[in-house]
C-alpha cells in the first residue's frame, strides 16, 4: 500500500542520500515531515522521502483514578488555561494540559493527602486572550463553588494577565474563604517548573486562616517559599523569572515555606470569614487604559470616543502632555470619567504640585491616589458596571474597597 | 566459554565475540555557549557570585512508570544548589527561555560531519532529553541530530553526531557550577564496530585527531569525554564513562572483557555447585557489640545474608584490583552505607578469627558458603542487603547490563543500571533550524593534522616526532606564519617547539611568551641583528618578564657590525704573530676568542666572515 498522506504515529522509512532509517511520523507543515527515529531524536525531512511502513494501533493508556480522602476539607479548582499539569506522550512529544482533578493529583501527589479537590474547567486559553467577559464567567464559577461549600479556591490562570484577573475577582466576589490564583514560569512538562510547589502552597494557602482572594507564586529564584500577594496590589514584573510577580506599594499578605507547606499570614490579612459571600458582577467593558508618553498625538483620544471610563497612565506624579487637556475636557462633558494613575507604579498621584496636574483636576480629571493601573482600569470596569453617577463613582474610585489603594504612603 | 579463549597474554577476541563502540563529547571553542549568550569560560568557585536550590521531580512517562535509571537516582531525594558566575545569566537558571540555537557551534559540528563523510539532517530538531540528577538545572539536557552515517578514514562508521549543552559541575554531592552549563558540545558516536582493543583506541585517536584538526574544539583536562559501550557474545553491553586518557583505552577494553569472562566463569561455578541465596537477612547487632572492627562494633545494625554455595567466588578477582565483592559493595553503597564485609576475605579489618566464625555459627553457614555483612543504621543496612541480594542474583545471569565508571588503572566500578531509552520530547522554545545544500557545500574543510604532520615532514625536514609536536602545538599559527615572513624552517622549530620544550623542562615558565614576541624576535634574528644563539638566552630573559629591548640589552651588549669590526681588528692585532704564523688555519682559535667577547650577540656566521677578512689583509700583508 503506497500511502502519500501519513497520520501521526504511522511507521516509516526515510531515505536521505542513501541512507534508510525508521521511525514515527508526527506531522508535516510546507513539505517538511517530523519524524521521530528510534532513537528518540525527531528530524525534519522532505516528506516526499517518506515511505509508508504501518500504522500501529492505538495504545489506550491506564488512567489510574486518584481516590481522594473524602474525611479532608473540600477545595476547588477552576482552571482558566494555565498549566499546573500537563502530560507528555513521548511517543509524538506532544505535551497536553491536564484540568481534570485526577490529573492533577497525579502530577502533583502531595495534595491528595492536604484536601479533596473537585476540579472545574472553565476555559482553556493563553490568558493574553483573556476578556472581562470570561472575567465574569470565572465569579460566577467561584461564587458557586463557595455556595456549594468549598472551603477555598484554587484557580489556575495563565500568568501574563493573572493580575488583571485576580483584581477582577477581588472587586466582583466578596469571600470568606481564600481564592487563590497561581501559575507557573515554568512549563509544567519539565522536571524543573515551579508548577508542583507552587500548587502545593496554593492548596496550604486554600486551606489557612486567609480571607480573600490573592495571587501566589514564587517568593525568589530559589524553591523556598512562595509569596501570597493581595490580588488588587500584585502585578507581574519580569517576563520570565519564577519570582516575577511582586506586590507593590504594599506588604505582601503573607508567605507559604516548602517544603513545610507553613502558612504565615502578616497582620494586614483579611481572614477566613471576615466577609459574607457576595457576587457583584456586572461590569462596563467599555472602559479604557492609556499610557502616556512625550509627544502622543491628542488625535489618538478619538478612538476612545463614546467610552465611558479612560484610566490615564501618566508621567510622574500624574502627568500627561498640556495639549491633551483640552481633548480631555470635551470627552469629559461628553460623559466619558478620567481617572490619573502613574507610571511610576509606584507612590501617590499628586495633581496639585504643579501646573500640568491643576490644569488637568480643572479639567475634570480625578486622581486615582497609588492604584497599579492595571488594577484601576479593572476597578473603574466595575465600579461602573455598579452603576452609579459620576459623583458616587468618583467618591468610589478613591475609597479603598477591598485592599487595592493606601489612603497612607506607609515609609 | 573456556578458560583457554581468554588468554591473559593474547586473548582471541574474535572468538569471545568482542563488540565495541564508542561515543566522544568534546566541548567546542565558541565565543558563546549553545542556548545562551554567556562566554564559555570555566571559572573558580571562589569567583561564584551568588546560589540558589531547586527540586526536580521526576515525571511519570505516559505509561505511568518511572525511567528505570532516573527510579534509583531517586531513591535518595535531594534538593540541589547551584553556583552562578558573573558570566551565567538566566538561562542557565532556568529562569529565561533559550536563544536560538547557536549558529558558530553548528557549523563547527557540519563540518566535522563533512570530514566524515556523513549526511546532513535537512531540518535540525532540538529536543528535551530528560535528567534528573542536578546536572541540568531545567531537568533536561538539550540535544539535536545533525547528521547520520559516516565512516572515518580508519574505516570505523560513525552512527550519529549531535550537538548538545554541556552539563553542570557537580562541585560536590548535590552542589553544582553552573559555569560549564551550556557550553556547546559535539557528541560523536560510533557504530559498534570495533573487535579488538586497539581497534577501540586508534579509533578514539582519529576521532580526536580529526576534532583538533578544526582548531575549533576546547583544550584541557574534562574538555574531552570519552565513553566505551562494550560486550562479549555471552556478555553483555556495559557502558564505561568517562574515559579520560587516549593511551588508557585499549587497557579500558582489555580489562573490561576479563571481567565479563570472569563473570561468565563465576555464573558457570554457581550453577555447577548448586548455588543459592538466602533472602532473609539476619541481624547480629548484638553478636559485633564486641567486635574488634571498630565498624562492627559501634555500628547502630549489622546484617547479614548468607549466600550459599558462593565461597571463594565472592573473594575471586574479576579485573586487577576487583573481585565480585567489589560489585556488590558498589551495589550497596548507592544506599548511603561505607561498603560490606565478607567471609571471603576475613579474617581481616580488625575482625578476628573467632569473630568469624561465630558470624558463621550464628548463620548456619558451611564451608561453602559466603556470609555478606553491612553495618549502618537500620534504613541503611535493610536498603544495603537488599541491593547486595540484587547484584548477587544478577551472578547467576552472568554480567548485568550496567553503566560503569572508570577507575585509576584501567578497572572499572558500577555507576547505575544502563538507562532505558531516554526520554526525550521537543524543545519548543528553540526552531528546528533548516541545513541547506548551499549550507553544507560552502563549508571549508582544514587540513588534517595527520596531513600537516607529512606536509611538514617533506616540505621541511623536520622528524616525525617534531612534525607530531608543532602540528598539534597552540602555536603552530604562529609557526607558519613565522616561515611566511622568511624565518628558516629550523629556526621557527626551535623557537616555538623544541627550545621552549627544553625550557620547560628547565623549570622555566614558557607560557607568558607571547607569539608577537617570539615572531619579532625571530625576525630580527633573520635579519642578522641579533645572532642564532642568542635565541635561547632571548627567551630566557623574556620568560622572566623582561621586555623584548629589555631581553637584548641583558644578554649582550648590540654590537654593530661597525663595532664587530673594530673588535675583530683588534683582537686579529693583539694576535697577529699567531696569525702569522698558523695561516688561515688560525681562524678556528681566534674565532672562539672573538664569540667570548661578543657574547653571541651577533650571528656566528658574520663573525666568521669578518674575521676571515681581517686574517686575509693580516696575511696578505705579509
Amino acid at each position: 500500500m503506497n500511502k502519500q498522506e501519513f497520520e501521526t504515529g504511522d511507521q516509516v522509512r526515510c531515505s536521505l542520500d542513501g541512507c534508510q532509517c525508521e521511525g514515527t511520523y508526527i506531522t508535516a507543515r510546507d513539505g517538511m515531515a517530523t519524524v521521530k527515529l528510534t532513537s528518540g531524536y525527531n528530524i525534519g525531512i522532505p516528506s516526499d522521502s517518506l515511505t509508508w511502513l504501518s500504522t500501529p494501533e492505538q495504545v489506550q493508556m491506564d488512567i489510574q483514578d486518584v481516590s481522594q480522602n473524602t474525611d479532608l476539607p473540600l477545595v476547588s479548582i477552576v482552571s482558566t488555561g494555565g498549566t499546573i499539569a500537563s502530560r507528555i506522550d513521548y511517543r509524538t512529544g506532544a505535551v497536553t494540559s491536564q484540568f481534570r482533578a485526577t490529573d492533577i493529583l497525579s502530577a502533583i501527589p502531595g495534595l491528595a493527602s492536604l484536601a479533596q479537590f473537585r476540579a472545574v474547567q472553565l476555559c482553556n486559553i493563553l490568558s493574553e486572550n483573556m476578556t472581562p467577559a470570561i472575567w465574569q464567567k470565572l465569579a460566577r464559577a467561584v461564587y458557586d463553588e463557595i455556595s456549594a461549600g468549598s472551603g477555598g479556591v484554587i484557580v489556575t490562570h495563565g500568568t501574563d494577565t493573572m493580575a488583571f484577573s485576580a483584581a477582577a475577582i477581588s472587586f466582583m466576589v466578596r469571600s470568606p474563604v481564600p481564592v487563590v490564583f497561581v501559575g507557573s514560569q515554568r512549563s509544567a512538562d519539565r522536571p524543573s517548573s515551579d508548577n508542583v510547589m507552587n500548587g502545593m502552597c496554593a492548596a496550604a494557602a486554600s486551606l489557612s486562616e486567609l480571607g480573600e482572594v490573592v495571587v501566589l507564586m514564587h517568593a525568589s529564584t530559589s524553591d523556598d517559599k512562595c509569596v501570597i500577594h493581595r490580588g488588587t496590589r500584585v502585578r507581574k514584573m519580569h517576563t520570565s523569572r519564577r519570582d516575577a510577580f511582586r506586590t507593590i506599594g504594599s506588604d505582601p499578605v503573607g508567605t507559604v515555606d516548602y517544603p513545610s507547606l507553613n502558612v504565615n499570614l502578616g497582620p494586614s490579612a483579611v481572614k477566613r470569614g471576615e466577609r459574607d459571600l457576595a457576587i457583584f458582577d456586572k461590569i462596563e467593558e467599555h472602559c479604557g487604559l492609556i499610557w502616556y508618553y512625550p509627544g502622543m498625538d491628542p488625535a489618538i483620544l478619538s478612538a476612545w470616543k463614546g467610552y465611558k471610563g479612560i484610566i490615564l497612565t501618566g508621567t510622574g506624579l500624574g502627568h500627561v502632555g498640556t495639549d491633551f487637556i483640552s481633548r480631555i475636557k470635551e470627552m469629559i462633558a461628553d460623559g466619558t470619567v478620567f481617572f490619573m494613575v502613574s507610571q511610576c507604579l509606584n507612590g501617590r498621584v499628586c495633581d496639585r504640585v504643579y501646573d500640568t496636574g491643576r490644569d488637568l483636576l480643572s479639567a475634570g480629571v480625578i486622581e486615582g491616589e497609588d492604584l497599579l493601573p492595571e488594577v484601576a482600569l479593572v476597578k473603574l470596569m466595575w465600579v461602573l458596571g455598579q452603576g452609579y453617577g459620576p459623583d458616587e463613582t468618583a467618591r468610589l474610585m478613591r475609597e479603598n474597597l477591598v485592599g487595592e489603594l493606601n489612603r497612607r504612603s506607609r515609609v | 566459554m573456556t578458560g583457554d579463549t581468554l588468554n591473559p597474554k593474547d586473548p582471541d577476541f574474535k572468538a569471545l565475540g568482542l563488540i565495541a563502540g564508542i561515543e566522544i563529547h568534546q566541548q567546542l571553542n565558541t565565543e558563546e555557549k549553545l542556548f545562551c549568550r554567556c562566554p564559555t569560560s570555566i571559572r573558580e568557585i571562589g569567583e561564584s557570585s551568588g546560589t540558589f536550590f531547586r527540586y526536580l521531580r521526576a515525571t511519570k512517562s505516559e505509561l505511568g512508570e518511572l525511567d528505570r535509571a532516573a527510579e534509583e537516582e531517586m531513591m535518595r531525594i535531594r534538593k540541589f544548589q547551584y553556583l552562578t558566575y558573573d558570566t551565567t545569566c538566566l538561562v542557565e537558571n532556568d529562569e529565561e527561555p533559550p536563544a536560538p540555537l547557536n549558529d558558530e557551534a553548528l557549523d563547527i559540528v557540519l563540518t566535522i560531519a563533512k570530514i566524515c563523510g556523513m549526511t546532513p539532517v535537512p531540518e535540525i530538531s532540538t529536543m528535551r532529553k530528560l535528567v534528573i540528577d542536578g546536572s541540568n538545572t531545567s531537568g533536561f539536557q538539550r540535544t539535536s541530530l545533525v547528521a547520520l552515517n559516516g565512516k572515518l578514514p580508519c574505516g570505523t562508521a560513525i552512527d550519529t553526531i549531535c550537538i548538545e549543552e554541556e552539563a553542570a559541575q557537580r562541585i560536590e554531592d548535590t552542589i553544582f557550577s553552573l559555569d560549564r552549563l551550556g557550553i556547546p558540545l559535539i557528541e560523536i558516536t560510533t557504530a559498534p564496530d570495533m573487535h579488538t582493543p586497539e581497534d577501540v583506541q586508534d579509533t578514539a585517536a582519529e576521532i580526536g585527531m580529526i576534532l583538533r584538526s578544526t582548531g575549533r574544539v576546547k583544550r584541557g583536562l574534562g574538555t574531552i569525554r570519552q565513553d566505551i559501550n562494550i560486550s562479549i557474545r555471552e556478555g553483555a553491553r556495559v557502558e564505561i564513562k568517562g574515559v579520560q586518557e587516549l593511551d588508557l583505552i585499549s587497557e579500558v577494553v582489555r580489562r573490561e572483557v576479563q571481567r565479563q569472562v570472569s563473570l561468565l566463569e563465576i555464573r558457570k561455578e554457581l550453577l555447577a555447585r548448586g548455588a543459592s541465596i538466602e533472602k532473609d537477612p539476619v541481624d547480629i547487632t548484638e553478636l559485633c557489640r564486641g567486635s574488634g572492627s571498630k565498624i562492627l562494633k559501634k555500628a547502630g545494625m549489622v546484617l547479614a545474608i548468607r549466600l550459599n554455595g558462593f565461597a571463594g567466588l565472592v573473594g575471586r578477582e574479576i579485573q586487577p584490583g576487583r573481585r565480585l565483592g567489589s560489585e556488590m559493595s558498589d551495589y550497596a553503597k548507592k544506599c548511603g552505607v561505607g561498603g560490606l564485609f565478607h567471609t571471603d576475605e576475613l579474617p581481616a579489618y580488625g575482625v578476628t578469627a573467632d569473630e568469624v566464625k561465630a558470624i558463621k555459627g550464628s548463620l548456619l553457614a558451611g564451608d561453602n558458603d559466603c556470609v555478606i555483612l553491612v553495618a549502618d543504621t537500620q534504613e541503611k543496612c535493610r536498603c544495603a542487603i537488599k541491593q547486595i541480594i540484587s547484584r548477587a542474583d544478577m551472578a547467576f545471569i552472568g554480567v548485568p547490563k550496567e553503566t560503569r565508571k572508570m577507575l585509576e588503572e584501567g578497572s572499572t566500578a558500577y555507576m547505575r543500571p544502563l538507562p532505558g531509552a531516554a526520554r526525550m520530547y521537543p524543545e519548543t522554545d528553540v526552531f528546528p533550524v533548516r541545513v541547506t545544500k548551499e549550507r553544507f557545500e560552502a563549508l571549508k574543510i582544514p587540513e588534517m593534522i595527520n596531513d600537516t604532520i607529512a606536509r611538514y615532514s617533506k616540505t621541511f625536514g623536520f622528524d616525525r616526532e617534531v612534525a607530531r609536536q608543532i602540528a598539534y602545538s597552540d602555536r603552530r599559527d604562529a609557526f607558519e606564519e613565522a616561515i611566511t615572513a622568511g624565518v628558516k624552517p629550523t629556526l621557527a622549530e626551535r623557537a616555538f617547539n623544541s627550545t621552549l620544550r627544553e625550557l620547560s623542562r628547565e623549570g622555566i615558565i614558557v607560557d607568558n611568551l607571547s607569539n608577537e614576541d617570539i615572531i619579532s624576535l625571530l625576525s630580527d634574528i633573520s635579519r642578522g641583528k641579533i645572532a642564532k644563539e642568542a635565541l635561547s638566552p632571548i627567551l630566557i630573559a623574556m620568560a622572566g618578564g623582561k621586555q623584548l629591548k629589555e631581553a637584548y640589552e641583558s644578554v649582550a651588549p648590540q654590537v654593530s657590525v661597525d663595532d664587530l669590526k673594530e673588535i675583530v681588528d683588534r683582537i686579529v692585532r693583539e694576535r697577529a704573530e699567531f696569525i702569522k704564523e698558523r695561516g688561515n688555519s688560525a681562524t678556528g682559535p681566534v674565532m672562539g676568542v672573538v664569540m667570548k667577547e661578543v657574547r653571541g650577540s651577533v650571528d656566528g656566521k658574520i663573525v666568521n666572515q669578518v674575521l676571515r677578512e681581517a686574517i686575509s689583509r693580516v696575511l696578505n700583508d705579509q
